[in-house]
């Protein structure tokens, strides 16, 4: 059972169920890779703690009380607090952290079975799309190791792309799962804003922030994303009362007649050419089974950019107001007085792009500022779900590249945040309306780094989104190919 | 109509905090219980511990629209929470959840009566807003040397914030409405009312002007607990501010504090030191909807409010309105009211009573009417034997005296001490005879036209009756005799 790695969470899952392979067994493999942290994606790894939960997987497996997912492991990113694991957001200032509690999600997969193999690396506060702005140190991208595995849950498509793990979650605000799991060759979905708790998952921008699966393969996806939606009213206000749902159930249901949206403004100059045409292909391959191509336009595309950059720094600067020293995360050794003990402690424990948004955030939300930008900003962001609305009236999904590019260099933007905002063009409009989308394995793209398919669906249409990205997968291999060494 | 100081005229503005009577706090399931140990009711998202969420109490929201109801104001169909964001130690998010732009309660009126001179007179404040928020926690700067201490108990606990429109000229009539406000919000229940505890806290936005000037600058009085400071404290202001404006100064705004010890205001930050909150829309929590239907539900339990309680007192006991509003200045004044007003069938008298013989007794023991030895049914039977001319008047407030301080039974406390009257017409009709035998000047004189006379004769026949006679019967008797 040397290559219970490279199997999927549906494999495992039954070979589990059949008692083929114990818990214990899949997850002491999955930490004897883990060893040694390969890519920095880990930032707490603790086995006794795994090992413990899959005993504990196993007896339920003997007793006959297992969850649908016994015994499969699952990582989680780390802006997902858990009890067993610390949890830091990729922070210094909450380095060492240890929550009293599971967030939802966590909570949800364990009831399922799923077996934590640890908390992975991410950019602090989820802020960045190249996992570099960790700071426990950037991710590498395991297909090429001196490129960005992208972000913010770069750690989670890391691991996933490794083998490190089956499958993780990873959290979504602006692309943080779409945008990764295409650098990294993998599948993942952001499910409508709401269908997934935010129990448990440290804040960034309350506004947009969703959790998600991320994969090998859509039916993966599926399997997990079942277990973590469902309402939270008692614990999350903005968690809808829209019930739980088996996505796995119209997986495989043909395409024909189904209208796939372009919009135009995702296939401007910016997007290059290898993406394109990776894109191109996966398209024509829907197409091929049925699906048919429909222009459409999304005229706000731009907007969502500076638009995003309002509204996320703003909840940002509020959300991060409570990492001040006082109560728990780190506290400045010296300081004079209370004033002093503040600004030390934050100025110590925040990286610098946490800083350059909450400084953003606070700018926007002041006095004399708050209309120009961020009511401006709310109008536009309604004009923009308003957009896609319209565009829904002519087809059943949306579909376009996740970024204009493959993953770059490690370094490459270090000084120049724009450009990594820019990247985000693509994603952040689903992620302002609330919609649902993935990232679907399409090919692969210069350097022979991956390239996904972005899909977009009406709200709630998670199922459509799945089976689509199911049906590309039935046709091709791209989310079964492995870098080098895997 | 309102009174001038040193020719200036006042104006204020009152902030009320209420703190609503809710088991559990305004977005999560901690206890609220009072002078529990720091920190034990506190829970992760009262730490504002990461990834947790806010949570709307319903308790909370229904007290809040019971006080729209209770002062006629608009329970607005949606309403926003937003966040006010600033730093301190207590404030654990480093926001605090408040309700800015579109509160829960839009408008509404306060209306009381106060005593100006010798006159009654009404007055109505207009009510701005009250909205939900959220209280911090307390900083304690005591026993921890060189460090504070942080208690996370009152974060969280819900409040029901109350502002007035500038309504109000004096510093009576602040303690007025102040007094009406803390019987609205108990009287229907939705806050305990108890100041020392810091249930109930009022900030008076203090500012004077010359009549017919616009609004001066203001100063805001922060935390008056008590009726009593509340009035030193404007009134201290109000000179102060007169004193700077005539020696040529400008009052800056600014926030102040009472020193009950030195009787005087002092300012803690002036409008300079104010910070930008940066109020926005709360993200965590979705616009506040109460739909029709839940305002009438809730309209449907409550309790019946004090002015709809006095008018029904006017109506079905014929009672003037002063008596029925100052009976309603609390549940339980108005209950005591009711079941002696009942059981005795005399509501009139018993009001008369109550305003007067039970009031001086229930002040004179700064008591509550809760307090009170005596009940409504042995006040009921007292007033029985007035009017049954079995005491008289002056009797009954010895039979009462008797009751307040040792208790006991009405009639039996009429027997033992004697004192019911004489109704025998025989009997009172010998000691007549035998007072006018002995006073034949006082008959001589009446009888030339000397109404005063009488005078002479009724005391030496009450005497003679010790006090049992029937004052009403023995005058017709001596008029008949007299004839």
């Amino acid at each position: 059972m040397n290559d219970l790695h490279n199997l999927s969470v549906k494999a495992l899952a039954n070979l589990l169920q059949t008692k083929e392979v114990s818990a214990v067994e899949v997850a002491t493999r999955f930490l004897a890779r883990m060893g040694g942290n390969p890519h920095n994606a880990f930032l707490d790894i603790d086995s006794e703690a795994t090992l413990a939960q899959a005993r504990a997987s196993d007896a339920k497996l003997a007793n006959g009380t297992a969850g649908p997912l016994e015994g499969v492991p699952v990582a989680h990113k780390d802006v997902f607090v858990t009890q067993d694991f610390a949890t830091t957001a990729g922070s210094k200032i909450l380095s060492g952290y240890r929550s009293p509690f599971d967030a939802t999600v966590v909570q949800r997969l364990r009831t399922a079975g799923m077996v934590t193999l640890g908390k992975l690396n991410c950019d602090e506060f989820a802020m960045g799309s190249a996992n570099e702005n960790s700071a426990y140190g950037a991710v590498q991208n395991p297909w090429d190791t001196t490129r960005v595995p992208g972000g913010s849950s770069g750690g989670s498509a890391a691991a996933v792309a490794a083998g490190l793990a089956p499958a993780a979650t990873g959290t979504d605000t602006g692309g943080s799962i779409r945008q990764p799991a295409s650098f990294c060759g993998i599948t993942g979905i952001k499910p409508t804003y709401g269908r997934a708790s935010r129990y448990g998952m440290i804040a960034y921008a309350s506004s947009l922030d969703q959790a998600g699966p991320m994969a090998r393969t859509a039916e993966d996806c599926a399997l997990l994303l079942s277990a973590m939606c469902g309402p939270d009213a008692d614990r999350d206000s903005t968690s809808l009362d829209v019930p739980a749902e088996d996505f796995t159930a119209s997986l495989g249901a043909e395409l024909k007649g189904l209208r796939i949206g372009i919009p135009q403004e995702f296939f401007g100059e910016g997007l290059h050419a290898d993406v394109r045409a990776a894109v191109d292909a996966a398209l024509a391959e829907l197409t091929k089974q049925g699906a048919t191509l429909v222009p459409i336009s999304l005229p706000r595309t731009e907007l969502s950019i500076p638009v995003y950059y309002i509204i996320a720094p703003a909840e940002a600067s509020s959300n991060l107001s409570r990492f001040d020293g006082v109560k728990f995360g780190h506290r400045a050794k010296d300081y004079t007085d209370l004033e002093s003990m503040y600004k030390k402690s934050r100025a110590e424990g925040f990286g610098s792009e946490v800083k350059r948004r909450i400084m953003t955030g606070t700018y926007v939300l002041s006095h004399g500022y708050y209309d120009a930008y961020y009511l401006q900003a709310q109008k536009i962001r309604r004009m923009i779900a308003d957009d896609f609305q319209n565009a829904f009236k002519q087809c059943d999904v949306i579909a376009g590249p996740v970024a204009p590019s493959v993953a770059w260099k490690l370094g490459e933007n270090a000084n120049d945040p724009v450009a990594d905002y820019l990247a985000d063009i693509f994603t952040l409009p689903a992620s302002l309306a609330g919609l649902p989308g993935m990232s679907v394995p399409a090919g692969f793209g210069a350097h022979g780094m991956p390239v996904g398919l972005q899909l977009i669906g009406n709200y709630f249409k998670e199922a459509q989104l799945l089976n689509v990205a199911h049906r590309l997968q039935q046709a091709t291999d791209f989310h079964l190919r492995k870098p080098e060494g895997i | 109509m309102s009174k001038l100081v040193q020719g200036y005229e006042v104006v204020i503005g009152f902030e009320t905090h209420a703190q609503l009577s809710t088991n559990s706090k305004i977005f999560s399931r901690a206890s609220v219980a009072f002078g529990a140990e720091p920190n034990t009711q506190a829970c992760a998202l009262d730490m504002a511990l990461p990834g947790t969420l806010p949570v709307m109490n319903k308790g909370a929201v229904e007290r809040a629209i019971e006080f729209g109801l209770a002062v006629n104001a608009h329970v607005a169909e949606r309403s926003i929470f937003a966040r006010k964001n600033y730093f301190y130690p207590d404030l654990p998010k480093g926001y605090q959840i408040s309700q800015f732009e579109i509160p829960v309660v839009q408008g509404g009126e306060v209306s009381f009566y106060l005593e100006e001179g010798k006159e009654t007179v009404h007055k109505t404040v207009r009510l701005e807003r009250a909205h939900l928020e959220e209280d911090a926690g307390k900083s304690l700067h005591e026993d921890f040397i060189g460090q504070s201490g942080i208690d996370l108990n009152r974060a969280g606990t819900p409040l029901l914030e109350i502002v007035t429109q500038p309504d109000i000229r004096s510093s009576e009539e602040a303690v007025a409405y102040a007094k009406e406000l803390h019987k609205i919000v108990t009287w229907i229940g939705i806050c305990d009312g108890n100041m020392q505890e810091g249930s109930f806290r009022c900030d008076a936005n203090v500012s004077v002007r010359k009549p017919g000037e616009p609004l001066g600058t203001r100063r805001e009085i922060k935390n008056l607990n008590s009726f009593k400071f509340m009035q030193q404290a404007i009134d201290y202001e109000v000179r102060w501010q007169i004193d700077q404006i005539e020696d040529g100064h400008k009052i800056q705004q600014a926030t102040v504090l009472f020193n009950p010890d030195t009787g005087e205001t002092r300012a803690m930050r002036t409008k300079e030191d104010s910070a930008d909150y940066r109020y926005f829309p709360d993200p965590d929590l979705p616009p506040l909807v109460i739909g029709r239907e839940w305002v009438e539900r809730v309209k449907g339990e409550m309790t019946e409010l004090p002015r709809v309680m006095a008018e029904r007192f006017v109506k079905d006991y014929a009672l003037p309105e002063y008596d029925a509003t100052t009976l309603t200045q609390s549940k339980a004044m108005a209950a005591y009211f009711e079941a002696a007003a009942k059981a005795c069938g005399q509501p009139k008298l018993a009001s008369n009573w109550i305003m007067g013989e039970v009031s001086r007794r229930l002040n004179a023991g700064e008591m509550t009417i809760e307090q009170a030895p005596v009940s409504a049914a042995q006040l009921a039977a007292l007033i029985g034997r007035i009017s049954d001319n079995t005491i008289s008047n002056n009797a009954a407030r010895q039979v009462f005296e008797v009751l307040w301080t040792e208790g006991g039974e009405v009639d039996d406390i009429i027997e033992a001490k004697g004192l019911k009257q004489m109704n025998d017409t025989g009997e009172l009709e010998k000691i007549i005879d035998e007072v006018l035998a002995s006073n034949p000047k006082n008959v001589e004189e009446f009888k030339a036209g000397n109404a005063k006379a009488l005078n002479g004769l009724v005391g030496p026949i009450m005497k003679a009756s010790k006090g049992k006679a029937n004052p009403a019967q023995v005058n017709a008797l001596l008029m008949k005799k007299l004839g």
